[in-house]
């Protein structure tokens, strides 16, 4: 008899196990296709539904899902990459070399390593003007910015502690001058003449070294951010930043939508029925859920089921980031230079292209350029939607006239003051040039860097009594950072050469 | 029970604010508190296991010789070391090339001064800033006679400018 039941288990295996497998029938029915959704334990930080418009092309250009899914390209890679990698400094250098021109795929893999950073620090950039420029950081969404600007604050130390793992001249110049600008705190002590009693600057870089130097515990603790600390650190932060897009009721979206707006969307028999009045809960737990969720008292109104139609999206973001990737590895080979030297400098040391603003802004003075201006561009970007909570519409690109004509105005203020700046100082110098007895503890304070940072915190202002409105200082000074940021981006990539002097190319710098 | 409390405890002075805390409610919050002291506690020790109790660096004096090697008016560089060690009338003295700003190596000019690659600083033969962001000049270090008659450089033992060591 058992024989025969046992005999009779093995032949329904396959069947039993699916069964367990998938709690559910197939996604046929409104029913099994949210079962697949909130069934699934990964799925789960979706909702069953999504609001049509959330799924508009022109809305959201698919920047949030391409950010996360560059940063799945980068673990696959970076998986790989730490088969072959040893993070010592004997041997790092030739690992990568390996990497480079022996292992199979090697060469690619970093590539795409390196193009996946790329990409996905251009998508975080964008999506945050996307969410920006659309207000979606209004109404119950202001922590949910906050945990992006973390995340833009982890994305950025995730690429700069991969800078240091090859170990080469770049990557070692590179980070002793990050590492000296963690450590700058000492030109203010310094200036203030309390270097003696409070030396931070010491700390931080011993912190962060492990030793005085950039050795090989510097290349350990940059090797185990990069590895472990911060993508776990990423990965949380990212679960958090999707499970609140959820529970603050999908993305942002106008209140009032007019069918042109829901074109080109996807519609299923569900979207059109309107309930009479809102059902108070849609299943158990919902009825626990009260108070500031967005999600309370709403109908299915204008929504279509998840599965397919938004995993359908997601995939299809997904597949173009992972091309864009792969076409960009194939025809952009990651930078190689000689074995790191500790006695002769890069010339110029130039650190990865995204960093180059800052670095403009540290040939000015470390301390603010490193860190006074830094620190208060993320918090002036994290408070944002705690100091500008004017009730307005979400969810649409720059509705009314007033916000656009403000952006275009501070996108013509930021350009031509940062580049009148940039103009200004290469021609005529600065402080020191003009008064060499010049305390330094003015030219920390006074730099061109500073000067910048003032008018467009006084520009933001004048925007902000203009127009009677906190949203279009917000506006202003958004738009000014970025149009500043790419910039100082540019002309430092471009235009700097070596002793950081100004060139107009390349091809004019001189030969050493 | 207040009463029976005041009479058990007649020897002590209980203030009426005291009393308004009960036995449980007490234990409750005493609790709450020393769990979120041996968090703190322990959160703030375990950060501070990254510092190095020990830094791995090396020594960071080194030898440069018999003042007897070293001749008036010479100038040498001790490319390892991150120094340039000279000799004049005066003495000898030695000045770190690190540059002040953010760690690069300075390099000699032809008009005799030292220019940095990374941020475009610019130093007087004298150390002194010239142009550029480097907040101070470059340090000048203390150079010591070891009883065998040697002479030694500290890199992490900075003096005012112009201090040299006289023969």
């Amino acid at each position: 008899m058992a024989i025969k039941n046992f005999i009779e288990n093995l032949k329904n295996l396959p069947k039993t196990f699916q069964e367990s497998f998938f709690r559910h029938d197939k996604p046929t029915s409104d029913r099994s296709r949210s079962q697949v959704v909130f069934g699934n334990s990964f799925l789960h930080v979706f909702s069953t539904r999504v609001h049509r418009y959330s799924l508009k092309k022109t809305f959201t250009f698919g920047l949030g899902i391409m950010a996360a899914g560059s940063f799945v390209i980068l673990i696959i890679t970076g998986i790989l990459l730490m088969v072959y990698y040893k993070p010592s400094v004997e041997l790092a250098y030739d690992s990568i070399k390996d990497i480079q021109y022996i292992v199979p795929g090697g060469n690619f893999i970093r590539n795409v390593h390196r193009a996946a950073t790329n990409v996905m620090i251009v998508a975080v950039f964008l999506h945050m003007a996307r969410v920006f420029y659309t207000a979606a950081y209004k109404r119950t969404r202001q922590f949910n910015w906050l945990i992006g600007i973390i995340l833009l604050a982890l994305t950025l130390m995730m690429s700069f502690t991969g800078y240091l793992l090859p170990w080469d001249q770049l990557a070692y110049w590179a980070v002793m001058i990050a590492t000296n600008i963690a450590a700058s705190f000492n030109e203010l002590t310094d200036a203030l003449n309390i270097t003696r009693y409070v030396d931070l600057g010491a700390f931080m870089k011993i912190f962060l070294l492990g030793s005085k130097d950039v050795g090989q515990d510097a290349l350990t603790r940059f090797y185990w951010l990069h590895c472990i600390i911060l993508p776990v650190a990423l990965t949380l932060f990212l679960l958090a930043h999707m499970w609140r897009v959820r529970k603050d009721g999908g993305l942002a979206r106008p209140d009032k939508l007019k069918e042109s707006d829901l074109k080109g969307t996807p519609k299923d028999e569900l979207s059109d029925k309107v309930f009479e009045y809102a059902p108070q809960k849609t299943y158990g737990l919902m009825c626990l859920v009260k108070g500031k969720s967005n999600a309370v008292s709403r109908g299915p109104e204008q929504t279509v089921s998840s599965w397919p139609h938004m995993f359908t999206r997601i995939i299809a973001v997904f597949m173009l980031t992972f091309a864009v990737t792969c076409v960009y590895a194939f025809f952009v080979e990651a930078p190689l230079k000689e074995m790191a030297n500790p006695s002769v400098p890069e010339n110029p040391a130039k650190a990865p292209w995204y960093f180059l603003g800052l670095q403009e802004l540290v040939s000015y003075s470390a301390f603010m350029g490193g860190i006074g201006i830094p620190t208060l561009v993320l918090l002036g970007l994290a408070l944002i939607p705690y100091l500008d909570r004017e009730p307005q519409e979400i969810g649409r690109w720059l509705k009314d006239k007033e916000s656009r004509k403000v952006t275009w105005l501070s996108f013509g203020w930021a350009a031509v003051i940062t580049l009148g700046m940039l103009i200004f100082t290469v021609n005529c110098g600065w402080l020191r040039n003009w008064f060499p007895q010049i305390p330094q503890l003015v030219i920390t304070f006074v730099n061109p860097g500073t000067v910048l940072v003032v008018l467009f915190i006084a520009w933001s202002i004048y925007c902000m009594a203009k127009y009677k409105s906190t949203r279009m200082a917000a506006i202003s000074l958004f738009t000014c950072f970025l149009v500043s940021f790419i910039i100082l981006t540019y002309f430092a990539t471009v235009h700097r050469g070596p002793n950081w002097d100004f060139y107009w190319s390349k091809a004019h710098w001189p030969m050493h | 029970m207040d009463v029976q409390n005041d009479k058990t405890c007649n020897h002590c002075s209980v203030s009426d604010s005291d009393k308004k805390i009960s036995r449980r409610d007490f234990l409750g919050i005493a609790a709450f508190w020393s769990c979120i002291t041996a968090w703190v506690v322990t959160i703030a020790g375990l950060a501070k296991f990254p510092m190095p109790a020990l830094l791995p660096d090396i020594s960071s004096a080194f030898k440069i010789g018999k003042p007897e090697e070293i001749p008036v008016g010479s100038e040498k560089l001790y490319p390892d070391k991150k120094v340039l060690v000279k000799r004049d009338e005066k003495g000898i003295s030695a000045v770190s090339l690190v540059c002040t700003h953010l760690g690069c190596i300075v390099g000699k000019t032809e008009q005799g001064g030292f220019s940095c690659p990374c941020h475009g600083s610019k130093f007087d033969s004298n150390g002194n800033v010239v142009a550029g962001p480097a907040p101070k000049g470059l340090n000048w270090l203390e150079v010591s006679r070891l009883p065998n008659g040697k002479l030694v450089v500290d890199n992490n033992k900075f003096v005012p400018e112009g201090t040299t060591f006289v023969v």
